[in-house]
């Protein structure tokens, strides 16, 4: 870690203490119930625990873009533990964790795809036949709420065990029931969220890291995919070519 | 109450490739028109971070908004029809260029046999061959009556091109000469011709090189950047009507473009006359009569209906007993017979293409082959397209491979850039209960209601899709594919899948008046001063995109507009009564 971090890192902990002590979370060093309870020690000191997420890619301090607009922290980490086992690091390359699915994933849904902005969402709903579409009356910011409260319901009665806390062999076996439709959920199925989760998925491995996954254009590398490039004109009639991946920001104010 | 506007010689609802087209044939004679447009202007600069697949292809950055609109769908009448809530099967365009600024720019004539299917299907193979409860009619016009219309649109579009050898004739060499062929676009070429049949490079609306219309207009040649479909050409090489019809119009100072406006009718004097038409200003939510002495319908499909049917215009399509035309022969595209090919040790520049670059054939298209011992009539292209793979959409895996986890992040990985894929693009008969007409649940945020959509797929299309799909398959083994994966059996028709935006019918042509809704200029029989232009028009879908064909119509109405204003007006074509049945 170089000592800009170590500084960062600094900053971050007085201010994080500072917050504390505004809201009045901790009283005379000892972590008192509530929202951010998880995060004091219970040792008596007010030093903040390690907090939930420590992928390799969060340590990048001066990418400002990893944080949270939607999710609650129990809600990203059980997507990006599952996110992992959708698109998992392999000898191919990064998987989920690194590239930073997680965050793409949240960033999504704090917008307009998260509350449905331009889908027809009015009523009556019925359920329809599987040639009509998706006919629920929920959006994703919902099906992802209900749909990770299930994975996490689903692993405590199973193994009692959050499933950030399973094993893969058991995390697989989770989504894999998931996948099949059958675990109940309330309002949609937990294959409808599951499809959603593995699109959003592949979404954050390739989209264009201007949305806060793919993270330095990893996902594109494993893929040969060049990303945003000006001219294929010189390789068109070639034999298959690798070139360097180019993100949008090349292009801007440029 | 609405402001009225001061009278204009023609008004045109939508300014796509229609309406563009038109507003440029009628500008140029010195004529009025006013452009009314739904969604905002747009120009090529605005295309400067349109390499993004999240934002356009996935997100449908380009399209209408569905909250405020959709359409809603059944399978059949016993179904209850329900909302499109998201996109699936087909793109609705929105904004200046319509959905002509977000196409691939493959662009094709369709064949002689197309315009004259019922009478030479009957021709050849006698009334039986053609089902009870389908509606397929003749065009009333022949190719070589539209011939010189596809070489008008060809010229000002620039169409890339090598002659089909089993198409109609041309009065021309294409403007340009053909896109660029790619490593693999040979090796199906190099197939096909071993299995004797007759490839040939797809034409294209991609420049293949720089390139002056007659209109004056200069474009530059493709990049070949892979970021058509769904998107805008930054270049301007890919034609669309921003870059080449709406220039030509906006330079003679006779048209207006009215941006953010919604048409909500189309105003007539119960006397067989539009007088104008109805909008709101989207951003003020103002009201304004514009009074015009011809109204041009060129929105997409699906509008064309439903405005002509809100306005009470024509007489609406009964499927019970086949009376009416507004609304009928809804017909779509057969895309789904295809096969994949995956290939172990080979890799291709699968991320690199453009939207119109493919290498196909006709031999099993149209009646170009024996139909006596099939159970189906016409056919469709055979092709292979290299639009540009992109890594969100494209996770190809051989069938049997896991959808998710360490397997399919292998595989899917692996082939990216090693999938072949050869389709058929099936041409869509119209059937008696196939049809768009008012949805009586629900409706726009102007509370007006929804088209309706009653579709599904027929015997006719699971055979036809299925003898496509072999064909394919026997290409993809000649070019070496280690696996191939082919359609077995074609599934119910889903509105969640994306197939093609080649949506047709509702407003068709012909020449007969109780069986068609225009003539062969899409002037409507019922109202004279009233032309409803765009695949609205076609009686039933052929083996092939349908934009080449929708510039040559646009073109002739273009023609026939002109002729009524300048020659004081009435029907331009006498209605025939034809011996074939609706």
């Amino acid at each position: 870690m170089s000592t800009n971090d170590e500084k960062q890192l600094k900053t971050t902990d007085s201010s994080r203490r500072k917050f504390l002590k505004n809201s009045g979370m901790a009283v005379g060093g000892i972590a008192v119930g509530g929202a951010l309870g998880g995060l004091l020690g219970m040792n008596g000191t007010s030093e903040p625990a390690e907090p939930a997420s420590t992928s390799p890619a969060n340590s990048h301090t001066e990418n400002h873009n990893v944080a949270l607009m939607y999710f609650t922290p129990e809600q990203f980490s059980i997507t990006d533990a599952a996110t992992e086992r959708i698109f998992p690091e392999d000898d191919n390359g990064p998987g989920a964790k690194e590239l930073l699915v997680a965050y793409y994933i949240d960033h999504q849904l704090a917008g307009g795809w998260g509350t449905g902005a331009t889908e027809y969402t009015s009523g009556p709903f019925f359920p329809g036949e599987p040639t009509q579409g998706y006919q629920g009356r929920l959006n994703r910011q919902q099906i992802f709420t209900i749909g990770l409260k299930g994975i996490q319901d689903y692993s405590q009665k199973t193994y009692q065990k959050n499933f950030p806390e399973l094993t893969e062999e058991e995390q697989d076996a989770v989504l894999t029931e998931f996948d099949e439709g059958n675990v109940q959920l309330s309002g949609t199925t937990s294959s409808h969220f599951f499809s959603e989760l593995r699109t959003a998925t592949l979404e954050g491995a390739y989209a264009d890291p201007l949305y806060g996954g793919n993270a330095r254009m990893a996902g594109w590398e494993m893929k040969d995919f060049p990303g945003h490039q000006m001219s294929y004109l010189d390789i068109i009639e070639e034999e298959f070519t690798e070139i360097k991946p180019k993100a949008l920001n090349s292009q801007h104010n440029h | 109450m609405a402001t009225k506007l001061p009278k204009t010689d023609a008004v045109i609802i939508g300014v796509g490739w229609a309406g563009g087209i038109i507003a440029s044939e009628l500008t140029k004679e010195g004529l009025k028109v006013v452009g009314i447009e739904r969604g905002n202007d747009r120009k090529t600069e605005d295309y400067y971070m349109m390499h993004d697949e999240l934002r356009y292809a996935q997100r449908h950055g380009m399209m209408q908004d569905l909250s405020k609109e959709t359409v809603t769908f059944r399978n059949n009448e016993d179904m209850r029809a329900l909302p499109m809530r998201r996109y699936g099967s087909f793109l609705l365009g929105d904004g200046v260029g319509g959905a002509g600024v977000h196409w691939n720019g493959q662009n094709f004539r369709f064949l002689p046999y197309d315009f004259e299917l019922r009478s030479q299907t009957i021709a050849k193979y006698g009334e039986g061959k053609i089902p009870k409860d389908m509606t397929i009619q003749d065009w009333g016009i022949t190719y070589d009556e539209i011939e010189p219309y596809y070489d008008k649109y060809e010229k000002m579009a620039g169409i890339s091109g090598e002659d089909n050898p089993l198409g109609g004739h041309r009065s021309n060499p294409f403007p340009t000469p053909p896109m660029k062929k790619t490593v693999n676009m040979k090796l199906f070429e190099e197939a096909a011709k071993k299995l004797g049949l007759n490839p040939y490079v797809q034409p294209s609306a991609n420049l293949s090189e720089d390139y002056t219309n007659p209109d004056g207009i200069s474009r530059v040649a493709c990049q070949y950047c892979g970021f058509c479909e769904r998107f805008g050409c930054e270049y301007g090489a890919k034609a669309d009507p921003i870059v080449t019809v709406l220039p030509v119009a906006k330079e003679t100072g006779n048209f207006e473009l009215r941006a953010h406006s919604y048409v909500t009718r189309i105003l007539h004097d119960g006397n067989g006359k539009a007088t104008g038409v109805l909008y709101t200003d989207l951003n003020t939510g103002e009201e304004f009569e514009q009074p015009a002495d011809v109204v041009v319908l060129t929105s997409y499909v699906f509008n064309n209906v439903r405005l002509l049917l809100l306005s009470e215009l024509g007489k609406a399509y009964n499927s019970e007993d086949g009376t009416g035309s507004v609304g009928k022969n809804y017909a779509y595209q057969i895309r789904i017979g295809k096969s994949t090919g995956f290939f172990d040790d080979k890799k291709f520049n699968m991320f690199a293409g453009a939207g119109g670059l493919g290498i196909l054939l006709d031999d099993y298209n149209g009646d170009n082959f024996d139909h006596t011992d099939l159970d189906f009539i016409h056919g469709g292209m055979i092709i292979h397209q290299q639009t540009g793979q992109r890594p969100i959409a494209n996770n190809p895996v051989p069938s049997g491979t896991p959808s998710w986890g360490q397997e399919f992040k292998e595989a899917s990985l692996k082939y990216t850039n090693a999938t072949l894929t050869v389709s058929g693009e099936g041409a869509s008969m119209a059937f008696k209960d196939h049809y768009l007409d008012l949805d009586p649940t629900y409706k726009d945020s102007n509370g007006d209601p929804l088209i309706r959509l009653t579709y599904d797929f027929k015997e006719q299309d699971r055979k036809l899709a299925e003898y496509l799909a072999k064909r394919c398959e026997e290409i993809l083994i000649e070019m070496g594919a280690d696996h191939v994966d082919t359609m077995q059996e074609l599934a119910p028709y889903d509105v969640a899948v994306y197939q093609s935006t080649h949506n047709t019918g509702g407003v068709i042509m012909g020449a007969d008046a109780e069986t068609s809704a225009v003539n062969s200029y899409l002037q409507m029989w019922d109202v004279d001063n009233l032309f409803v232009v765009g695949a609205s028009a076609f009686p039933q879908n052929a083996g092939y995109n349908p934009t080449g064909t929708v510039g040559a119509l646009s073109y002739r109405a273009a023609e026939g507009i002109v002729e009524y204003l300048k020659n004081g007006g009435g029907q331009l074509v006498q209605a025939k009564k034809e011996k074939q049945k609706a």
